[in-house]
């Protein structure tokens, strides 16, 4: 084992435009370096519209970069997503209302030819993961939204990928639930060494889960800021530490300054503030 | 737990919503009944002059043959001298135009959902076909038919000889295809661009996309989609047999019937009656499948 692991990913230089030379035309990621190790947790964090989604989206190859390179797990970004090499849970469930919740969980599983048995055993383990044992057989539809999108990310997890790309994936549940969510997050990822990109509005929860918060900044949308985040092992201790706080404050204080940069609107920092941003 | 009630007034309210169509259903032929033995009524009263005005449409038994004599007729033989009743000659033709109607349906059903699923693949393909599809129905059909009816014993298909009877489904088919393309498209479109996205982000081939996300989002546009489709195909079928010349079907007696309306008016309604009747057949068997395929989807879907 001489030659080291390749980063699980690695941006030089990324750039997004959207509609480039027309009237509609959006920088929505200039010039983005970022690595990412194995294993490691990654917040992005900034204001609405700073291009955390595109950023997320990129990775997963969902659209390509305007320029710049990106590698994933030492390959193309196209090459990682043709070898599903990560799971992706989105801002919305996007659950199929025509399957039941255990089913949907199989999508993934189904796509990979696992056996029938196979997929209903880890269905079922994920469903227990996210306490939604007791709704296996229900349809999306009967579902709360916080309890759709838990069903959302045990599809995710469901055939354990190497890589999880999270958009606000806990911004639906209530406080108790999401606080289980990410210690059930940081235990998968100790046990099974899962990288995570993870995006959120939530300062707390970033410096929580994460190894480095990245703070972004909008038009055009870049990384004003890496803030390490080196806290050890989590548990419920770390929330009242001092040391968390220092942290918050950190990141707090990066993002106040995007604040300048962005013009962001009243309702999107009323939006912020719900989703635990908490910018002032 | 507790979602099981939920379950239960679902589909309860489902069925009620049923029930009060069909009671409305009935409500409303009894009140059409109503209206023509009214309009007897009426005529014979006023001697066809209501308040100095003339009545639009002859009421005497020979233009509007009182109902209880057209159900009557079905009982009786068709033609002096033979045993059959009207209603089996009824029955027998609308099965037999059903069959027709049926393979009509099925091939446009194939033909319809082919073209949809190639003009959803391929941008292409959309904007060279679509335009045809819709141009295939503004064809007056009153022009195609005899030009249809005239492939009998012209040329074979597959070693069998094109016979008059394909002339009648090829019809139904050209009716029924249109609707189900269409619909189709449109439900092989709805998926969102997320929804998409997430089976890209599984590297998913486009096969697996069309069948396990595609389709399943098509079904809410098929079922309106499969009403239209169902009822053209009967309608062209009843209307090509009679320009095609095909004895056996409902077109075929309804032809015949009318050409004993001086002699025998009941009997002309017994085939309209025949037709009508099997549309409200088609009608229920279409709303069975719906119940049957929606029935895990939420309450007041597309539709
Ligand atoms: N498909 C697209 N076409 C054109 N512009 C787009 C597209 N997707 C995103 N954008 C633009 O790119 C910018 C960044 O969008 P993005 O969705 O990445 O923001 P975000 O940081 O995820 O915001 P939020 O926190 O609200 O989810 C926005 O200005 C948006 O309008
Ligand atoms: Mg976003």
């Amino acid at each position: 084992m001489n030659t080291p692991e390749p980063a699980t990913v690695r941006a030089v230089a990324v750039s997004k435009i959207f509609n480039p030379d027309k009237a509609n035309q959006v920088d929505a990621l200039i010039d983005v370096d970022l690595t990412v190790e194995p294993g490691e947790l990654v917040s992005l964090i900034g204001p609405s519209g700073c291009g955390k989604s595109t950023l997320l989206r990129l990775i997963a190859n969902l659209i390509e970069p305007t320029s710049g390179e990106l590698a994933v797990n030492g390959k193309s970004a196209r090459q990682a997503r043709l070898d599903q090499d990560y799971g992706m849970a989105f801002q919305q469930a996007g659950l199929f209302e025509w399957r039941t919740v255990a089913r949907n969980i199989e999508l993934p599983l189904e796509l990979r030819k696992w056996s029938k048995a196979e997929r209903r055993a880890r269905a079922s383990e994920m469903l227990e993961l996210v306490k939604l044992g007791e709704f296996a057989n229900h349809h999306p539809w009967e579902l709360s939204g916080g309890m759709q999108q838990r069903v959302a990310i045990a599809r995710a997890l469901s055939f354990r990928p190497r890589m999880l790309l999270m958009d606000e994936p806990f911004g639906a549940l209530d406080e108790m639930t999401r606080e289980h969510m990410q210690a059930e997050l940081l235990r998968i990822c100790s046990e099974t060494g899962t990288t995570v990109v993870f995006v959120t509005h939530s300062i707390p929860e970033a410096v929580y889960l994460s190894n480095r918060v990245v703070v972004m900044s909008p038009r055009p949308g870049r990384i004003v800021r890496v803030v390490d985040v080196p806290l050890g092992r989590r548990d419920d201790d770390t929330r009242e530490s001092a040391e968390f706080f220092k942290k918050i404050t950190e990141v707090r204080e990066a993002l106040r300054g995007t604040e300048g940069g962005g013009d962001l609107g009243p309702a999107e920092v009323e939006r912020l503030r719900h989703a635990g941003g908490d910018l002032r | 737990m507790g979602r099981a009630d939920d379950d239960a007034g679902g589909s309860a309210g489902r069925l009620g919503q049923r029930l009060r169509r069909w009671v409305l259903a009935v409500a409303a032929v009894a009140a059409l009944c109503g209206m023509w033995e009214g309009y007897k009524v009426l005529g014979e009263a006023t001697d066809g002059t209501v308040l100095g005005w003339d009545l639009p449409a002859r009421y005497d038994d020979l233009s509007m043959p009182h109902l209880t004599d057209v159900v009557a007729r079905f009982s009786e033989p068709t033609n002096r001298g033979t045993t059959e009743s009207v209603g089996v000659s009824v029955l027998k033709g609308a099965w037999y135009t059903l069959q027709l109607a049926g393979l009509g349906l099925a091939v446009g059903i194939a033909v319809g959902l082919g073209l949809a699923v190639l003009m959803q693949r391929f941008r292409v393909a959309e904007r060279g076909l679509l335009p045809y599809v819709i141009l295939s129905q503004t064809v007056p059909f009153a022009a195609l038919a005899p030009l249809v009816a005239g492939w009998s014993g012209r040329f074979d298909v597959l070693g069998y000889e094109w016979e008059q009877w394909m002339s009648v489904s090829f019809i139904a088919s050209y009716l029924a295809f249109f609707p189900i393309a269409v619909g189709a498209l449109k439900g092989l479109q709805s998926p969102s661009p997320a929804t998409i996205e997430l089976m890209s982000s599984y590297a998913a081939p486009a096969r697996a996309t069309l069948f396990k996300v595609r389709f399943p989002s098509a079904v809410p546009y098929l079922i309106p989609a499969l009403r239209l489709a169902f009822a053209s195909a009967i309608v062209g079928s009843i209307v090509a047999e009679i320009s095609v010349g095909r004895r056996g079907g409902l077109g075929r007696l309804i032809l015949e019937y009318s050409q004993q309306a001086s002699s025998d008016p009941p009997k002309v309604y017994t085939a309209m009656l025949g037709a009508a009747l099997l549309g409200l057949v088609v009608a229920g068997v279409v709303n069975l499948v719906e119940l049957w395929v929606l029935r895990n989807r939420p309450l007041g879907d597309v539709r």
